[in-house]
């Protein structure tokens, strides 16, 4: 479906745009130049919903595509399109772009200019790579957006923001490196088999490979993206840059650029390589529960309040890559509706702890106490925020780990994969216990900070949210209760294109096959043993 | 649509209502709007309620309403609706939560109308009755879970409800987790069933039930998965431990949420399951068993403590326990029916004692108390109405509901061949606990209305409110009559014929009759059985309170290892904190500073990193500023890469 009026490039460029015009803004007028940065992002808000209503829930394919040849002789073009797995990260990217810019109202004075042109940069990588339909495209709005990001840790960040951004830099430009090495494979091999370059997704999509090949390409983009999502044992850079990334830094870290791990995998790595995907899953599905235990455990004893939520971010992008791994319509839409959901809770997580910042210049757990009587309001928002990150039902939350569970547990690809008939079982039980830590961990602080007496003389003079503040935390709270109350809103815009990805790498990774020679002999297995059981 | 259909949506949405208006602004509101806010929402929610069950009881049970709000979620194969239902389970269950949450409410205006955070108090008080309706009326599982944990979340709110004391705040936290280790076993149920039948409608899985889609075995697993759930909710061994310590919330809510409702969530979610769980004779047994031991073992506590609300805090655990035996046992209306009875006596008897405690400005220490019978008459001859009714005398309520259940207990046996021996031994720690329980009972009334006064001459006894004297008679004439409608052994039926077309097919499905079943002199012998365990407890706690009241004292020292293994809790917190939360805690830590700051930084991050930084000091006489050399590296660099590329590729 072509489109007429190219929507797409409008979202896509009116950031970069507003970032250019920031750079004219004269040097001593940082308000300007936020309000400036703020407009743009609300405006893009806009063009982002009209893109968002325009979209066809019913369709299955790529909708709004715009599609100009760019260099001819490499096949690479300009290609952007929607469908439904990038329509909600789309609209998160926009959502919270001028919820970020808002939080830095008090937080940057410095080199305002500069911060407000790297967010809005930042903005433009990140729509980029959700929107890129070519490969070479892509990869350069993924390494667009590393820039802004290191500069945003490593100037405007905490007392260690050197060690922060260079290892965030490094981690990330380590995967990107064997990736575009994968690309070049996927290009070079695509043009030994039909005589053609290409750098289009939907092309190369078509593009045979050896297994043994696809294992490698496949281990390229997956620890490329297994780094940013991040998956344990490559997360142990995350702690780190949130702990030292300005609270705007910190949201959109772990709102959006966290997610392009995620959406790396559903878009790239398992569609390019379904036959590799499906041998890897049984690895990445036991990291992914590894990490949600394993984050958890380690948020458990965390000290500071925002590392504490750095961890738990490992913990919640584990559901995520669990639901990814199971290959079942419900457990893929469930994690994909948790990278939103993850987005809005821990965004607003970051933002609130970003408020106690300003006022008290510490984050450790201990130096706070009491703080509920203190500032109502506050600990109202930041219990919403708990309440959405442990997954209570009525919150966001609860629909997308529920997805997830009930999706594993009865995936009937899992069995398949793995060998044995109660691999799904094990691991929704095994995340289950996530879900369990997860309460642990989030109201052990909230105890910690909010509750008891309010004992610390510094704390005894605070100031509640200021109405700039409040007013940030309302579109937040509306959204989860929302997606709480009203999943199918989202839900059903996203299921075609998550059935598609679903039939699709079963279908061509012969795995469907394998079903459906599979759920008799499973079926009389499982009954025989509970038979035995008797 | 008929209007009495889209009632139900009102039933829960009104309390909830209340809660956001005095939740986001009731601190600007005059106080008495704000009781008037809550206490007017939930009893309107009571009346549309008696509204909506009209046709039920009119039609003694056999009608329902169904009503479907919307498609809640939905994704490849589940399908989900925001739907509710009222039969006649659910209307007992509505009546019950909205009535004496009526009540608690009035009572609260008093009992609270000094505390600062009065909104706030009823904000939460109202999004509990909110949660709890929606428990009693979801229509399948998932929407029953929003309420089963909506309740725990306003549980852990109310239980932290004045959370600058760190005690009451960690007790909250404390129920709140405990709750969710059972939630996780529910949900691991939920997707048992859900794979075995494709849906978690109570409908459909009740016909998946019957046209044998659950195995047997599969019916066992998720039955016992959905009980570790309801030993959470409902403070059963092994998760009771979060209830003792629940009392730390304003008593009131202890009357509420900790004695009335929410703790009997797991007792009506298994009688809604009741068709599931008549298939599973081994987790039927399982539940009963574990009903009898947890009535036998938390009355024990209860004989030693102190506190007045902790006594009816371990009373609580230990009725709740006869509830499971009763569900265990296959006897689901005998289970609902000591469910509702127990609401109001113990209702009655936390109000009770909230009166004491708001009269003497605080104390809960029963030792410290004595002889306020003259100057609390309400609150003395409610309580004791109480008292003689949880106790098992007739005709009070609690007699005829726990006779009831032991008698079903000792009548029957199910399908599982050692299922005889487990019914037998449920009798037998139910008819224990009976007498243990008339014993701590008194105890309780006596040392804390009779004798001598052993009040500190320091504090002046207030007088008794009518706000909470008036809610305290209803409950007590309640628990009364309330018996007499299922008072089978003088030949009423009506509860159990009211239920029948909810549980009475699983009933059947379950129970196996034993030969005397239906031999009146047995039936009345064991009835008279269970009078004389209440009078012997009566009787013992006479002689060691009012008699000799040093015995006690004596005794404590003579059974010393004893009494301190019994007035400690048996240490099951100490065990569970030695063996479950520091070795957790210490592996954390272990995983923090060793696994990613000494493994994956250390060797696999820095390590690397200085690895690169030596050959760095090498490679930097590379850099020789010669362009040429440059040019030459850079060739083979790319050299070596397109031949890796070729290689990889099969072109060479």
């Amino acid at each position: 479906m072509e489109s007429s009026f190219p929507i797409l490039s409008l979202l896509l460029w009116m950031p970069l745009i507003g970032a250019l015009l920031i750079l004219l803004v004269p040097r001593d007028n940082p308000k300007v130049a936020r309000n400036l940065a703020l407009a743009v992002s609300l405006l893009d808000l806009v063009v982002a919903l009209v893109v968002f209503f325009s979209f066809n829930p019913l369709a299955r394919g790529t909708q709004l595509v715009e599609k100009w040849t760019w260099i001819e002789g490499l096949g690479v073009s300009y290609h952007l399109g929607i469908d439904g797995i990038s329509l909600l990260l789309v609209l998160l990217t926009a959502f919270l772009a001028p919820i970020a810019i808002l939080s830095t109202y008090r937080a940057v004075t410095d080199r305002v200019r500069g911060f407000m042109f790297s967010i809005l940069l930042l903005q433009v990588g990140m729509l980029g790579a959700f929107l890129a339909l070519d490969v070479f495209l892509f990869y350069i709005f993924w390494e667009l957006m590393l820039i802004p990001m290191y500069f945003m840790i490593g100037i405007w960040g905490g007392a260690r923001r050197i060690y922060a951004a260079v290892k965030f830099f490094l981690f990330t430009l380590f995967g990107s490196v064997l990736m575009l090495v994968a690309i070049l494979v996927v290009f070079f091999t695509y043009h030994a088999q039909t005589g053609n370059y290409t750098t289009d997704l939907y092309l190369l999509y078509g593009t045979q490979f050896p297994v043994s090949v696809q294992m490698w390409l496949f281990g390229a983009f997956a620890l490329a993206f297994a780094i940013k999502v991040p998956m344990f044992p490559f997360h142990t850079w995350l702690p780190d840059a949130h702990v030292e990334a300005p609270t705007a830094g910190s949201v959109i870290l772990a709102a959006v650029l966290l997610k392009m791990g995620t959406y790396g995998f559903l878009r790239f790595a398992f569609p390019l390589f379904p036959e590799a995907a499906v041998r890897f899953v049984p690895f990445i599905a036991i990291l992914a529960v590894v990490g949600i235990i394993y984050g958890a455990l380690v948020a458990l004893v965390q000290k500071d309040i925002k590392k504490l939520i750095a961890y738990s971010s490992v913990s919640h992008l584990g559901f995520v890559m669990l639901g990814i791994c199971a290959l079942t319509p419900a457990a893929t839409s469930g994690g994909l509706l948790q990278m939103v959901n993850h987005g809005i809770s821990t965004g607003m997580l970051f933002l609130l702890v970003g408020v106690i910042y300003e006022r008290r210049h510490t984050r450790e757990i201990t130096e706070f106490g009491g703080l509920a009587k203190q500032m109502p309001w506050y600990a109202f928002c930041f219990m919403i925020a708990t309440l959405a990150s442990v997954g209570l039902p009525g919150t966001n939350g609860f629909v997308g780990e529920f997805l997830v569970l009930i999706g594993t547990f009865n995936s009937d690809a899992l069995p398949v994969l793995f060998g044995s008939p109660m691999a799904g079982q094990v691991l929704a039980g095994v995340a289950g216990l996530g879900v369990i830590l997860g309460a642990i961990y989030m109201l052990w602080m909230v105890q910690r900070v909010f509750f008891g007496p309010l004992a610390n003389p510094a704390n005894q003079k605070l100031k509640d949210l200021s109405l700039r503040e409040a007013v940030v935390m309302v579109p937040l709270i509306a959204v989860i209760f929302f997606i709480g109350l009203f999943p199918n809103f989202f839900l059903s815009r996203v299921e075609p294109s998550i059935q598609a990805f679903v039939q699709d790498v079963r279908h061509r990774s012969q795995l469907a096959q394998k079903i459906d020679r599979e759920p008799a002999r499973l079926a009389t297995h499982i009954l025989e043993e509970v038979r035995h059981d008797q | 649509m008929d209007i009495k259909t889209s009632i139900l949506l009102w039933i829960p949405l009104l309390p909830l209502f209340g809660a956001i208006v005095n939740g986001l602004f009731g601190r600007h509101f005059s106080r008495p709007l704000v009781s008037a806010i809550g206490c007017g929402t939930v009893g309107m929610a009571f009346v549309l309620g008696l509204v909506a069950s009209a046709d039920i009881f009119a039609s003694n049970g056999e009608a329902r309403l169904v009503q479907s709000v919307y498609a809640w979620i939905t994704a490849g194969n589940i399908s989900i609706q925001l739907s509710f239902l009222l039969d006649s389970l659910s209307v007992i269950m509505v009546l019950v939560v909205a009535g004496v949450s009526f009540l608690i409410h009035v009572y609260s205006t008093g009992y609270m109308r000094d505390d600062p955070s009065h909104a706030r108090y009823f904000a939460y008080l109202n999004l509990f009755v909110f949660s709890m309706l929606v428990l009693v009326l979801g229509d399948n599982l998932p929407v029953l879970f929003v309420g089963w944990e909506g309740v725990g979340l306003c549980s852990y709110l109310l239980i932290g409800f004045w959370f600058e004391d760190p005690a009451k705040a960690s007790a909250g936290k404390k129920a709140f987790i405990v709750n969710r280790i059972g939630d996780l076993g529910f949900l691991i149920g939920m997707f048992l069933l859900f794979g075995a039948v494709g849906s978690l409608s109570i409908d459909d899985l009740r016909a998946g039930t019957a046209q044998g889609l659950i195995a047997p075995g599969l019916a066992t697993a998720a039955c016992l998965f959905l009980f570790l759930g309801a030993t959470g909710k409902s403070a059963q061994i092994p998760l009771y431990v979060w209830l003792p310590d629940a009392m730390a919330g304003p008593t009131p809510v202890s009357a509420l949420i900790h004695a009335a409702t929410m703790v009997t969530a797991g007792v009506y979610m298994i009688a809604r399951l009741s068709f599931l769980f008549a298939i599973s004779p081994t987790a039927s047994a399982v539940v009963a068993l574990v009903g009898g031991l947890t009535a036998l073992i938390a009355a024990t506590i209860g004989i030693t403590q102190k506190d007045i609300k902790k006594v009816l805090a371990y009373s609580t655990v230990s009725q709740l326990g006869y509830m499971f035996v009763a569900v265990g046992v296959g006897a689901y209306f005998a289970g609902i029916f000591h469910l509702m009875t127990h609401a109001f006596f113990k209702a009655c008897l936390f109000l009770g004692s909230g009166a004491v405690i708001h009269a003497l400005s605080g104390v809960q220490d029963i030792t410290k108390m004595g002889g306020l019978r003259k100057k609390l008459p309400w609150t003395y001859w409610t309580f004791l109405i109480s008292t003689l009714a949880i106790a098992g005398f007739p005709p009070f309520a609690g007699f005829f509901s726990k006779d009831e259940i032991l008698w079903k207990a000792l009548s029957s046996t199910s399908h599982a061949p050692w299922a005889s021996w487990v019914h037998l031994a449920a009798y037998g720690m139910g008819i224990l606990a009976a007498a243990i329980t008339s014993f701590y009972m008194f105890r309780l009334v006596f040392l804390t209305f009779h004798g001598k006064s052993r009040l500190d001459p320091s504090i002046h006894v207030h007088h008794e409110m009518k706000s909470m004297s008036y809610p305290l008679a209803v409950l007590a004439g309640l628990a009364t009559v309330a018996g007499w409608v299922g008072a089978s052994l003088f030949g009423i039926h009506s509860f159990a014929d009211f239920l029948d077309p909810v549980v009475g097919a699983a009933q059947k499905t379950a129970v196996v009759m034993r030969d005397f079943a239906h031999n009146h002199s047995i039936e009345w012998a064991a009835a008279v059985g269970s009078v004389a365990v209440a009078f012997i407890g009566l009787g013992l706690a006479w002689l060691l309170y009012i008699k000799s009241p040093d015995t006690p004292w004596r005794l404590a020292e003579r059974f010393r290892f004893t009494y301190r293994l019994v007035f400690n809790k048996y240490w099951v917190d100490e065990f569970y904190e030695a063996f479950i939360i520091r070795p957790i805690h210490a592996f954390s830590v272990f995983l923090w500073r060793i696994v990613d700051v000494v493994i994956i930084d250390g060797f696999g991050v820095n390590g690397p990193a200085r690895l690169l930084k030596g050959i760095g000091h090498v490679g930097r006489r590379l850099q020789s500023g010669n362009v040429q050399a440059y040019a030459f590296w850079l060739f083979a660099g790319v050299a070596g890469a397109l031949l890796y590329l070729a290689l990889a590729v099969g072109v060479i």
